[in-house]
């Protein structure tokens, strides 16, 4: 980019008046701006090519795009099987301490009605021995009559 | 309904073609006007969607870098108001330092003293473009880093030729100063 070609030379073509003029310089300051603007120049286009080489491609977008609806589905099932099998552990379990509670009332009314039959057979046995100690003293007079009986 | 449906088909391969052939250059004028990666292909990505959209009324009066470099400039302009004037305040919290730009240098350069040279250079040159105006710094960057003809300018930012001349000297003028010429 020569700069003369933007503003003329300072015997030549001056486009904005005494102002244009006033920013012609000698040759070295003018080469040494040039420089300047063309390091700069390549400065910028090397700096936008590697962050542009640096850009995700729309292909790898794409792709990341795709597997996240994946990934989110992957996640919806695993949460359901585990909804599901946390339900199903959950009845089982509930299944478990049921029949854990019936055989635990079974044992119990075994226990009990086991109990029960020991205290009416204490019963019986009590009532047995009383009616064994007062039956003899009552049948007390016909042992008599049955010994004069004997006697004649 | 299969002509139309042809013409469409046309159009969409024509802009495909635009994007991949001038997406560089709009995003590097964007950073070199910003210095902020993100935001330049924010603008970018905004500026191509604009002109997607707005893609079946392009004439072809002027050329179509012209035309969507004026999207651009527009894109940045709105940006800039909407940050209620602080854009470039904005700008300069995610934008690298001049001394971070300028460490960009263009493998040509051989010695270390010519690196060092150039790299010293480019950093003035920064330091200058940040204290250009929003429109000196637009046309500054579209002359020397684009190296668009004035007219293309004159085109693309809705300035006369002459008021782009007149934008361009006082750049310049602030660059040679920065570079330790006279002002």
């Amino acid at each position: 980019m020569n700069l003369r070609e933007d503003f003329g030379n300072e015997q030549g073509e001056r486009a904005e008046g005494a102002e244009m003029g006033s920013e012609l310089h000698s040759s070295d300051e003018e080469l040494m701006l040039e420089q300047a603007l063309k390091n700069f120049r390549l400065s910028v286009h090397a700096w936008s090519a590697a962050e542009l080489s640096r850009m995700r491609p729309a292909v790898k977008i794409q792709r990341q795009r795709s597997w996240r609806p994946a990934m989110g589905w992957a996640l919806a099932g695993v949460l359901m099987a585990g909804g599901v099998s946390g339900g199903f552990y959950e009845r089982h379990e509930k299944e478990l301490r049921t029949a854990a509670a019936a055989r635990v009332a079974e044992q119990q009314r075994a226990t009990r009605e086991l109990q029960a039959r020991e205290d009416e057979e204490d019963l019986l046995a009590k009532v047995d021995s009383d009616v064994s100690r007062v039956v003899p003293s009552a049948m007390e007079p016909l042992a008599q009559l049955m010994a004069e009986d004997e006697t004649r | 309904m299969e002509i139309a449906g042809r013409e469409m088909e046309t159009a969409a391969e024509e802009f495909s073609r635009v994007v991949v052939l001038l997406r560089p250059r709009i995003f590097r004028f964007l950073l070199a006007s910003t210095r902020d990666v993100d935001l330049a292909e924010t603008l970018t990505q905004d500026c191509f969607l604009k002109a997607h959209r707005n893609w079946g009324s392009f004439r072809g009066d002027s050329t179509a870098m012209t035309w969507l470099m004026r999207i651009a400039i527009n894109l940045q302009k709105d940006h800039w108001r909407n940050r209620r004037m602080q854009f470039w305040r904005h700008t300069l919290t995610n934008a690298v330092d001049a001394d971070e730009a300028s460490e960009w240098l263009a493998s040509g350069e051989s010695s270390a003293e010519q690196q060092l040279l150039a790299k010293e250079q480019v950093k003035h040159v920064w330091l200058a473009v940040k204290e250009l105006s929003e429109r000196q710094r637009t046309v500054f960057l579209l002359r020397y880093v684009e190296e668009q003809e004035l007219s293309e300018i004159a085109l693309a930012t809705g300035l006369s030729e002459g008021t782009v001349k007149a934008h361009l000297s006082r750049a310049l003028g602030k660059v040679r100063a920065e570079l330790g010429g006279r002002r």
